[in-house]
């Protein structure tokens, strides 16, 4: 149901490597990690877009990209399938026009103003369903329900169990619908807490437990 | 041929350090990207933006009651005004280790990491093996990271699925009762701030 990306539980990673330790590990990381972030000031998309086109890497390209190859690879579909760049430009390794979108080009007097700015994803909307203490059940299967193969951030890994809400965070931007243009169709968020033993079985852990977000259409009462 | 021909970024130069290059060279040409820009934003993550942060908000935590109190219950008002909001730091939850928890962040699904409070992600973090086993044997991960946890102490994972973002305090280490809050920062490492580490103990 899910895609490449949707990692939690998988086995056959092999161990965490601690010493893979820095930020960049070489020059061209924080030059990606900053084309991204120049690029996303255009206003061609929103997060949920830049991250649906990572998701929608190929299976080989994600296994095998390291992880600021799936930014890059991410962000060239992105530009070309909002037709800011051409494949012929790729090709040619340069731009043949100036870009309409050039007056949005973000400078470097505006950077720091933009960072710092953030954009919070908190919105007004229907009251919550769910109170804090309450039981409830994830649904299943893990997948948009408005989109077929759509970005969704419930992890399959929770499809069908049974958690507790101990946290409210107000209404939040709705991603399964953000991701492919339908509107923010903000919902109540919740984190909600599962056992480890509901999640991974009988063999872990009885006192562990796993907090995941998540949105109040992704739930029903229990 | 290692690359799907289906998807656009394919036709870009396979080596990646040349692909950053020949995607900035053509943005710069349709006048998109300023390149004095990116070098601004590298500097920003590079210098400015770190888990430098985040110590001196876990050191005054540890140091202050009431502004505990108020991190606990409602940070943003507070982290606006110090200069500690921004992109990808806009709904921050900090969360305590106690005797009884020990709290981990991961993001299974991508990457979500409190930027204005500890800066751009390790390697370590982004990696297949983190995102896959944080959450089904966090023990284990731990373990590799030298981290031992306390007799009958639980551990809470915390998976990123949404815009909030998890800060982990650690618990203070015995025998500071005297430091400075800028001596508590020095203790207060990124890896404690995510629970892969504890705080270090004072040299004595």
């Amino acid at each position: 149901m899910s895609r490449i990306h949707d990692m939690g539980g998988r086995f056959g990673t092999g161990a965490v490597d601690p010493e893979d330790n820095a930020t960049f590990a070489k020059d061209w990381h924080q030059r990606a990690l900053a084309l991204n972030l120049a690029c996303g000031a255009l206003g061609q998309w929103n997060i949920d877009m830049s991250r649906h086109a990572r998701e929608c890497l190929s299976a080989a390209d994600y296994a095998g990209f390291s992880y600021y190859e799936k930014w890059l690879g991410g962000l060239t579909d992105s530009l070309v399938a909002k037709g800011v760049l051409t494949v012929a430009e790729l090709e040619a390794g340069q731009g043949a026009t100036v870009s309409e979108l050039a007056d949005r080009k973000l400078k470097a007097d505006a950077v720091a103003a933009t960072l710092a700015a953030g954009s919070p994803y908190t919105r007004e909307a229907a009251p919550a369903e769910f109170a804090l203490g309450d039981r409830v059940r994830v649904r299943r299967p893990a997948r948009n329900a408005l989109v077929e193969g759509g970005h969704t951030r419930l992890p399959a890994y929770a499809a069908g169990a049974l958690g507790e809400i101990v946290l409210m965070h107000g209404a939040h931007v709705f991603p399964d619908s953000n991701a492919h243009g339908l509107g923010e169709a903000a919902e109540p968020l919740y984190a909600v807490r599962f056992t480890a033993r509901e999640l991974w079985g009988g063999e872990a852990d009885p006192e562990d437990e796993m907090v995941l977000d998540l949105w109040q259409s992704y739930l029903e009462a229990a | 041929m290692p690359h799907d021909h289906d998807h656009p970024h394919a036709h870009l130069p396979s080596d990646p350090a040349l692909r950053v290059k020949a995607l900035e060279t053509i943005l710069t040409d349709k006048g998109l990207v300023d390149p004095a820009a990116l070098d601004e934003i590298i500097d920003t993550y590079q210098n400015k933006i770190g888990p430098k942060n985040g110590a001196a908000v876990v050191a005054k935590m540890w140091a202050d009651p009431a502004f505990r109190e108020e991190m606990l219950n409602d940070p943003m008002p507070r982290l606006q005004e110090m200069g500690l909001y921004g992109r990808q730091g806009e709904h921050m939850v900090f969360v305590e280790n106690t005797p009884e928890t020990h709290n981990l962040v991961v993001c299974t699904l991508c990457s979500c990491y409190p930027w204005p409070l500890l800066g751009i992600p390790p390697g370590w973090y982004k990696s297949d093996a983190y995102r896959a086993r944080s959450v089904r044997e966090p023990r284990k991960v731990l373990a590799e990271f030298g981290v031992t946890l306390a007799d009958g102490q639980k551990v809470r994972v915390w998976d990123s699925t949404a815009e909030v973002r998890y800060l982990v305090v650690p618990m203070r280490p015995a025998g500071t009762e005297g430091l400075s809050e800028q001596d508590l920062a020095g203790l207060v490492t990124r890896d404690s701030m995510i629970g892969a580490g504890l705080a270090l103990e004072p040299k004595t």
